[in-house]
C-alpha cells in the first residue's frame, strides 16, 4: 500500500515566548487526508503548534511546511488551512448563513450561486432551515456545526479543531464525535484535532501525536500508541496501566528474559520494549483487560499466579478489581467483563490471576 | 535563530502596533494636558510682572499662597466643604447602591440606575441655580414655609454660606457617588453570602464580615470621585457660597482673570492639587490597612 | 414590598434628588418674575421670550457647533485609545493611559487654567476652537471607559476567525469589529455630546469673547428678571438631557440584544 503524501511537515519547530520554551523541537508529518490529533494534558504546547498550522502564532526557528511550501512567506488569512475554534467564534451580529457564507464574501459569487453553496454545506451538517437564524440565539452544538459548515465551504487543504467538543456535555460530545468522523471521511481532506481528552482521540483519529511539555512523546496509530506506549508517561495518559517492578536477567535472540514482581520469569520480545534497550532494574507494564481471573473449575494455565482481591468497582458492563499480587505491596486493577456465570466477587477473596507474557511492556 | 517570515515581523510588533494606535490620543494628551501642567507648574516659580511674567525662579507665590491668612482659610474651607460632602454623599449613597444591587429584580436594575443617572447628565449649571433659587430669600423654601405659616420672616440663613455650597454639592454629586459602590456590589459573588449564614452567621454579621469588606474597592473609588472634583468646583461656591463661602477656584480664578497674576494662581493651583494628592494618598493608606486587618 | 424599608429610603433618595429639578417646569410656565410659592397663573410668556433673544441663540449655535465638533474627536481619539489598551501590550501603556484619563480626576478649573497659560504663551487667540481642545481633553476618558467595555467584551477569537476565513485586519475592522462596537460608539457620541453642551468652567476661560450657552447662562444669573427665563431655559434643556439619554440607553440595550451579551446594567 503506498503511503499517502505528506500535506504538513514539522521540521524541528521551536518556539520561544520571551523566556518560556514552548515548544521544543517538533519534528513530524501529517498525510494528506488523515484524522490527526495532538493530545497532551494543558500546557504542552498542542494549542500552539496547531496556531502555528493556522499562522496564528509564529514559529521562534524550524520550518512549517504546508502541501510543500515554506508556510512562513503565506500569512494566515491565505492559507489553505480553516479552523474550528474553541468558543466557535460564531459573529454573533450575522445570521447562520452570513456566518457560513463568510469567507465567500471575497468570490464574489452571484447570489443564487452562493446560496446553494451555503446550502449543501448546511446540509452537511445537518442545519439545514436554519438560515435566517440569528447567531446568538443558537445553542453550543449547533454553533458548533456552523463554526464546521463556515469552514468547509471554503474546502480547505486542512482543517484545524481546536478543542471542539470540551464546551459539550457527554452525551452531545459522543454524537459530534461519530459525526465528525463521518465528516472527515466524506470530505475527505486532512484534519488535525488538538483535544486533551484522550478518549477522544483514540476514537477519532487515525494517528495521535501525544505531547508533553512542547516535545512529542509518540506519534503513533491508536491501536499501537495503547498497546505499546514508549514511556511510562505515555502509558500513564492513555488509559489505564498497572505498573509492576522487573528484573532484567539476561538477553536472548530476539529479546530479553525478565523476572517480573508478582508474576514471575519470562521472555519479552524486541517489540515488547518499544522504548529501547533497558537497565537491569526497570519496570513492566499491562493492561487491566489483558490479565484474567480464573474462576473455580477453571483450567489452570501455565501462567498462573496467586493474588488477593482488596477492592471491587462495579461499573454495570464490566467490574474493576484491586488485586494485590503475592509478594508485590501495592495492588494493580484488572478489568473483568460481567457475563452470566461469573458472580462479582467479594472482597478477601484468594483469586488465580492468569497471565501472558505478551500483555507486558518493558519500560526503561 | 528565527526565521524571519512575514509572520515573525508581525509577531514582534505588536508593541509597535499597539504605540501606534494610541499614538493620536497620546499626543493629543501629551501636547494639551501634560505640557500645560508642566507649564503652571514653572509659572508658579516664577514673578508676576507688570504686563508679563518675569522670569525669575522665586519661592514668593508659594510662600504667599500658604502664608496669607485668607488663602489658608479658604483652603482649609475648601477641605472641609470636600471632606463634608464626600462623607454625606458616600453614606447616603450606599444604602441606595446596596438596594439597587441585592434588593431589586435583575431586568429592573438598569431601569433604576437609569433613573438614578439622569440628573447627573442635566446641566450642572442649572441645577446649582435652582439651588440658589431655592433656598433664596425671596424662594422655594422661605416662600413655601412662610405660606404654610411655619416662619414669618424669611430665613437668611440657609443661603449664601457654606451650608449652601455643602447642601448644594451633595445633591450634584449623589448619582456619582452611587455608580461605583454598584458596581462593586454587584460583583461579589451571592454564593459567598450564602456561605456566611450557612455557616450560622447573622445577616448583619454577613454584611460587615463579607459584603462590607468586598464592597470597599468600590466605597474608595466613590470617595475619589466625589472628594477630588468637588474641592475644586468653582460653580457652587460662586453662586450660593457668598463671601463666606469661597473656595479654592474661586481664588484661582480671580489671580487669572481679574487680578491677572498668573504665578499666584499657578501656585494656589498647584498648593491645591498638592494637597488633594497627599490627601487621597492618606485615604488610600488607611484603606489599605484596614483591609488587611483580622476578619477581612 | 420587596426591599423594605431600602426601597422607602431609595424611593426618597430619588425623590431628593429630582425635586428640584421638578421646579423648573413648575416654574417655567408660573406668570410670575420671582421663583417663589404661591404659584400663580399659568403662561408660557418665558418661552417665548427664548425665541426672541439673539445673543442666546448664538450662544446656543456656538454651543452646537462645539458640542458636535468634541462628540466626533473624542469618539475618534476614544476608538484608538481602547482599541490600543484592550488589544496590544506595549511599553508605557499604564502611563500614557494614565496620563490620557487623567482629567476624570483633575478638578476642571485646573485642565481650564493650564491650558489657558499654555495657548496665551503660543499667542493662540480664544475662541470656540480653543473651548473644543479643551472639551475634547475632559470628554475623551468618559468615551475610552465606554469604548473599552465594547472592545474588551469582543471575543478575541472572532477577529482570527475573519483572518482564517480570508479578510484582511481593515476589512476586519470594518465588517466584524466596527458592527459590534457601534453600541459603544454611539454611546460616546451622545455622551461626549451632552458632556460638552453642559460644561461651564473650560468655556468660560478659553471662549474669550464669544459665548457658549453655559457661559450665557452664568452671565444672566445676576439680573432677577432673567430668572424665569432661565427656568424657561433649563426646561428645555433638562428635556433634551433625558431624550438624549434615552436614545442612548435603547441603542446600548439594542446593542447588547444584537450581540447576545448581558446586561450589566448601565454605562460604565
Amino acid at each position: 500500500m503506498t503511503e499517502k503524501p505528506t500535506m504538513i511537515e514539522f521540521r524541528d519547530v521551536q518556539k520561544y515566548y520571551g523566556d518560556y520554551h514552548a515548544l521544543r523541537g517538533i519534528n513530524a508529518s501529517i498525510r494528506a487526508g488523515e484524522f490527526f490529533s495532538l493530545l497532551g494534558p494543558s500546557g504542552c504546547g498542542k494549542t500552539t503548534l496547531l496556531r502555528t498550522i493556522a499562522g496564528f502564532e509564529d514559529i521562534s526557528s524550524g520550518t512549517v511546511l504546508i502541501d510543500g511550501k515554506d508556510a512562513a512567506q503565506i500569512p494566515a488569512n491565505k492559507r489553505p488551512t480553516n479552523m474550528v475554534f474553541q468558543s466557535y467564534a460564531i459573529f454573533p451580529h450575522l445570521t447562520v448563513e452570513e456566518n457560513v457564507g463568510f469567507g465567500l464574501r471575497r468570490a464574489a459569487l452571484p447570489k443564487d450561486e452562493l446560496g446553494r453553496r451555503v446550502g449543501d454545506a448546511l446540509a452537511m451538517v445537518g442545519l439545514t432551515g436554519f438560515g435566517k437564524r440569528a447567531a446568538h440565539a443558537l445553542s453550543g452544538g449547533q454553533r458548533q456545526r456552523v463554526a464546521l459548515a463556515r469552514a468547509l465551504i471554503l474546502k480547505p487543504k486542512v482543517l484545524l479543531l481546536d478543542e471542539p467538543l470540551s464546551a459539550l456535555d457527554k452525551k452531545m460530545r459522543e454524537q459530534m464525535q461519530m459525526e465528525l468522523i463521518k465528516l472527515q471521511r466524506q470530505v475527505g481532506i486532512t484534519f488535525v484535532l488538538v483535544t486533551h481528552d484522550q478518549e477522544e482521540a483514540l476514537v477519532m483519529s487515525d494517528r495521535i501525536a501525544v505531547m508533553f511539555e512542547g516535545q512529542i512523546a509518540q506519534l503513533d496509530d491508536p491501536e499501537t500508541l495503547y498497546r505499546r506506549p514508549k514511556t511510562r508517561q505515555v502509558a500513564d495518559f492513555i488509559g489505564t496501566m498497572n505498573f509492576l517492578p522487573a528484573k532484567v536477567l539476561s538477553e536472548v535472540p530476539g529479546g530479553c528474559e525478565v523476572e517480573v514482581a508478582g508474576l514471575g520469569r519470562c521472555q519479552i520480545a524486541a517489540d515488547q520494549a518499544p522504548s529501547g534497550r533497558s537497565d537491569q532494574d526497570t519496570t513492566v507494564g499491562f493492561r487491566p483487560e489483558t490479565l484474567t481471573i480464573l474462576y473455580d473449575g477453571q483450567a489452570a494455565t501455565a501462567r498462573e499466579t496467586p493474588g488477593t482481591v482488596e477492592e471491587v468497582v462495579y461499573y454495570g458492563d464490566m467490574t474493576y478489581y484491586d488485586v494485590k499480587l503475592d509478594g508485590v505491596s501495592s495492588p494493580v486493577r484488572l478489568a473483568m467483563r460481567n457475563v452470566p456465570g461469573r458472580p462479582v466477587l467479594d472482597i478477601g477473596t484468594r483469586a488465580r490471576v492468569a497471565w501472558s507474557p505478551d500483555a507486558l511492556v518493558l519500560f526503561r | 535563530m528565527k526565521s524571519d517570515g512575514v509572520l515573525q515581523r508581525l509577531g514582534r510588533s505588536e508593541a509597535a502596533s499597539g504605540l501606534a494606535m494610541i499614538s493620536p490620543t497620546a499626543v493629543y494628551a501629551i501636547l494639551l494636558l501634560a505640557a500645560p501642567l508642566a507649564l503652571i507648574f514653572v509659572y508658579s516659580f516664577l514673578t508676576d510682572g507688570y504686563l508679563e511674567i518675569i522670569r525669575t525662579f522665586t519661592f514668593a507665590n508659594y510662600i504667599e499662597a500658604w502664608t496669607n491668612e485668607l488663602y489658608r482659610v479658604v483652603m482649609i474651607r475648601s477641605l472641609f466643604v470636600a471632606l463634608t460632602v464626600t462623607a454625606v454623599t458616600v453614606l447616603l449613597a450606599f444604602p441606595v447602591a446596596y438596594f439597587v444591587s441585592f434588593h431589586v429584580d435583575p431586568s429592573r436594575k438598569s431601569l433604576w440606575l437609569f433613573l438614578i443617572t439622569i440628573p447627573f447628565w442635566t446641566s450642572y449649571l442649572i441645577r446649582v441655580f435652582l439651588w440658589k433659587v431655592i433656598l433664596g430669600y425671596n424662594g422655594v423654601v422661605n416662600s413655601g414655609l412662610m405660606g404654610l405659616g411655619i416662619i414669618s420672616e424669611p430665613l437668611q440663613w440657609i443661603n449664601y454660606n457654606v451650608g449652601a455650597v455643602v447642601v448644594t454639592l451633595a445633591h450634584a454629586y449623589a448619582p456619582f457617588a452611587i455608580l461605583p459602590i454598584f458596581v462593586a456590589l454587584e460583583k461579589i459573588d451571592r454564593s459567598l453570602l450564602e456561605a456566611g449564614q450557612d455557616l450560622g452567621e447573622s445577616r448583619f454579621m454577613t454584611f460587615l464580615r463579607v459584603t462590607l469588606p468586598l464592597a470597599m474597592p468600590g466605597v474608595i473609588a466613590s470617595v475619589l470621585i466625589v472628594f477630588i472634583p468637588t474641592i475644586g468646583d468653582f460653580v457652587t461656591p460662586q453662586l450660593v457660597g457668598g463671601p463666606e463661602g469661597r473656595m479654592v477656584a474661586n481664588l484661582i480664578q480671580l489671580q487669572y482673570m481679574k487680578l491677572d497674576n498668573y504665578p499666584l494662581g499657578s501656585a494656589i493651583a498647584v498648593s491645591a492639587m498638592l494637597i488633594v494628592t497627599v490627601v487621597s494618598l492618606v485615604f488610600l493608606y488607611l484603606n489599605r490597612r484596614y483591609l488587611r486587618g483580622p476578619g477581612a | 414590598m420587596r426591599g423594605g424599608w431600602f426601597k422607602v429610603y431609595a424611593l426618597a433618595y430619588l425623590l431628593f434628588l429630582y425635586a428640584p429639578i421638578i421646579l423648573l417646569p413648575l416654574f417655567a410656565f408660573n406668570d410670575a418674575t420671582v421663583i417663589a410659592f404661591p404659584l400663580s397663573g399659568f403662561s408660557t410668556k418665558w418661552f417665548a421670550a427664548l425665541a426672541d433673544d439673539p445673543p442666546l441663540h448664538l450662544a446656543v449655535k456656538n454651543s452646537l457647533i462645539i458640542a458636535v465638533t468634541t462628540a466626533i474627536l473624542s469618539t475618534a481619539l476614544a476608538v484608538f485609545a481602547a482599541r490600543a489598551s484592550t488589544r496590544y501590550r506595549f511599553p508605557g501603556k499604564a502611563g500614557l493611559m494614565g496620563l490620557i484619563m487623567l482629567p476624570l480626576v483633575l478638578p476642571e478649573i485646573i485642565v481650564a487654567v493650564s491650558l489657558l497659560s499654555v495657548l496665551l504663551m503660543i499667542g493662540v487667540k480664544l475662541s470656540i476652537f480653543t473651548v473644543i481642545l479643551g472639551h475634547v481633553l475632559v470628554c475623551t476618558p468618559f468615551c475610552i471607559a465606554i469604548l473599552s467595555s465594547a472592545f474588551q467584551s469582543l471575543d478575541r477569537s472572532l477577529e482570527e476567525a475573519a483572518y482564517d476565513l480570508g479578510e484582511t485586519s481593515f476589512s476586519t475592522f470594518r465588517l466584524i469589529i466596527l458592527p459590534l462596537v457601534m453600541p459603544g460608539i454611539i454611546s460616546s457620541l451622545l455622551i461626549s455630546f451632552t458632556i460638552s453642551l453642559d460644561e461651564f468652567i473650560i468655556a468660560f476661560f478659553l471662549a474669550g469673547t464669544e459665548t457658549t450657552l453655559p457661559v450665557y447662562i452664568f452671565s444672566q444669573f445676576r439680573f432677577p428678571k432673567a430668572v424665569p427665563v432661565i427656568m424657561a431655559l433649563g426646561t428645555i434643556l433638562v428635556c433634551l438631557s433625558i431624550v438624549l439619554l434615552s436614545i442612548a440607553e435603547f441603542f446600548r440595550r439594542r446593542g447588547l440584544a444584537r450581540s447576545g451579551a448581558k446586561d450589566t446594567g448601565g454605562f460604565l
